[in-house]
């Protein structure tokens, strides 16, 4: 209940904010907290990456091992993401199989890696037909403060861009770096009346969970998206976040290629 | 990271070289113009214990959608004192597709069911019956790309066949990009094959596209290219809203004449 209570004070004190053109933190509408990217954590695994986003942390660790490909495209490695919303992460998450909520974020960073075609997966062909690499990105949320969703999708790739294919444990010749070739670059914001805040934060969500995520490419192009929470979006909000969607993926993108 | 060249151009890449065309002489493999529908068959009140349901077919899709409620909640803790809780559950049938589904919900269609529900939440007059829920349940018999929305079109119907007041109808309809070319309403090959997918779904009230209740996207499209596909999407909704309608007032009318 005083959670509750907490929440209406919240939303009340985010809404009244905004009357003035300011969110709560501070940033302007369009502005991304700051971000920091830390790489090759976890020396287990073959790649990984903490991010964080202002308070938002997600590690994201890279494992691979040699296995069947799929029928229907025999010459190709496989790519398989998955989420946990571990209860560390915040009071609201519990322990159990994922949840719709989990099962979302890890189909929208999947969407955006698989359809920029961002690993060349030709590459990570073993045997066709038989045996291909298989790449399973976990992604592990340990403090939700908010859009945990750009946070993953960039521990996501900064992660497989120091990626080791571990040949030689399998002994299949000498390791070699993963053929990363594009840099996707998911970007949400919440919809708050006729306004939209880009990388909302914990606190800026209790107005209610109306999001859209684009993620775009290096050419910026749209090679994803979703909208996500109950509401209605009008179409010029849409093109409108589109546009400024690309707009900031641009801007993370160079934080991005600097790691 | 530096030795990683990524101003390699994508597009024509991938995925698409081993594919079938899929634009011959200007027309789609099934004969259809780009912004043309599939056939559409659509019929209200089939099911004897759902309190609404809708037969729909869309192409080769076949789908059936059946609404319970409003009636109680169970589990009762989910519970809303204020207003109705919605629910949806989109589900396929084992022998729908080419090869056997393992019967029961798997990660696509739970992320198809919570964007579905989120379509309708806005939607519905929640607030007219509080501590009780309406379920959606959809199930596809048939499937051939676009199930998603056919089960959302026939799920309108449903809604209104059990008596459930909305501020309008919802109603759903994909653009794809196959060769290059943007088209209406993909069929499965060019949804495999094609570039990109994108399904829509609009509220619809008097007539008027009002909003977008649903949008989600994967592969690889330009801004114009997004924005181009809204638009005949929208112009294919419409067409799709009127055999809707047709269908609820079919059922009607002639229960009507009886009396």
């Amino acid at each position: 209940m005083g959670e509750e209570i907490l929440m209406d004070i919240k939303r009340d004190y985010v809404l009244s904010r905004l009357r003035d053109g300011e969110r709560i933190d501070g940033r302007k509408l369009d502005e991304i907290r700051p971000i920091e990217i830390e790489t090759n954590i976890i020396s287990k695994a073959e790649g990984s990456a903490l991010v964080k986003l202002g308070d938002t942390q997600v590690i994201v660790g890279i494992k691979m091992q040699p296995g069947e490909p799929f029928p229907d495209v025999p010459d190709r490695g496989i790519i398989i993401t998955n989420a946990e919303l571990v209860p560390l992460a915040s009071p609201t998450f519990e322990a159990g199989p994922p949840d719709e909520t989990s099962i979302e974020l890890a189909r929208i960073v999947d969407r955006g890696i698989r359809e920029s075609e961002a690993v060349d997966l030709t590459k990570l062909v073993i045997e066709e037909g038989k045996n291909v690499w298989m790449i399973f990105i976990d992604i592990h949320a340990l403090d939700d403060d908010g859009n945990l969703m750009d946070a993953s999708a960039l521990a996501a790739i900064s992660a497989l861009l120091n990626t080791t294919v571990p040949a030689e444990r399998f002994g299949l010749g000498d390791d070699f770096p993963l053929p990363v070739r594009n840099l996707p670059v998911a970007i949400t914001s919440l919809i708050v009346n006729d306004l939209y805040l880009v990388d909302p934060c914990r606190d800026e969500m209790s107005v209610g969970n109306k999001l859209i995520t684009i993620t775009s490419d290096k050419n910026d192009n749209i090679v994803a998206m979703q909208k996500s929470g109950s509401y209605l979006l009008k179409e010029e909000k849409f093109y409108e976040l589109i546009d400024v969607s690309v707009r900031k993926a641009k801007e993370v993108r160079e934080i991005l290629k600097e790691i | 990271m530096s030795d990683m060249n990524f101003d390699e151009d994508l597009s024509g890449e991938g995925k698409k070289e081993d594919k079938p065309k899929l634009i011959i002489d200007g027309k789609r493999l099934d004969g259809r113009d780009f912004e043309e529908l599939r056939p559409i068959k659509i019929e209200a009140g089939i099911l004897k214990r759902a309190d609404g349901s809708c037969y729909l077919e869309m192409g080769r899709n076949r789908v059936v959608a059946a609404v319970y409620g409003p009636r109680e909640v169970h589990p009762r803790h989910l519970q809303d004192p204020s207003r109705a809780v919605v629910r949806y559950r989109y589900n396929m049938a084992p022998f729908s597709v080419e090869e056997r589904k393992r019967p029961g919900p798997d990660r696509r269609s739970v992320e198809i069911s919570k964007v579905s529900r989120e379509a309708y939440e806005p939607v519905i007059m929640k607030e007219l019956f509080p501590r009780s829920c309406i379920d959606i349940f959809v199930e596809v018999l048939q499937a051939d790309a676009g199930t998603r929305t056919a089960c959302l079109n026939a799920a309108t119907v449903a809604l209104v066949d059990a008596g459930i007041p909305m501020k309008g109808l919802i109603t759903s309809v994909a653009v794809a990009k196959v060769d290059g070319k943007l088209v209406l309403d993909p069929m499965k090959e060019e949804d495999n094959y094609g570039e990109a997918d994108v399904p829509f779904a609009f509220l619809i009230r008097n007539g008027k596209i009002e909003s977008i209740a649903l949008v989600q996207m994967d592969g690889m499209m330009t801004i114009d290219e997004m924005k181009k596909a809204i638009e005949m999407a929208k112009k294919g909704a419409m067409q799709i809203y009127e055999l809707q309608r047709e269908a609820i007032m079919k059922k009607y009318h002639a229960e009507d004449i009886e009396e």
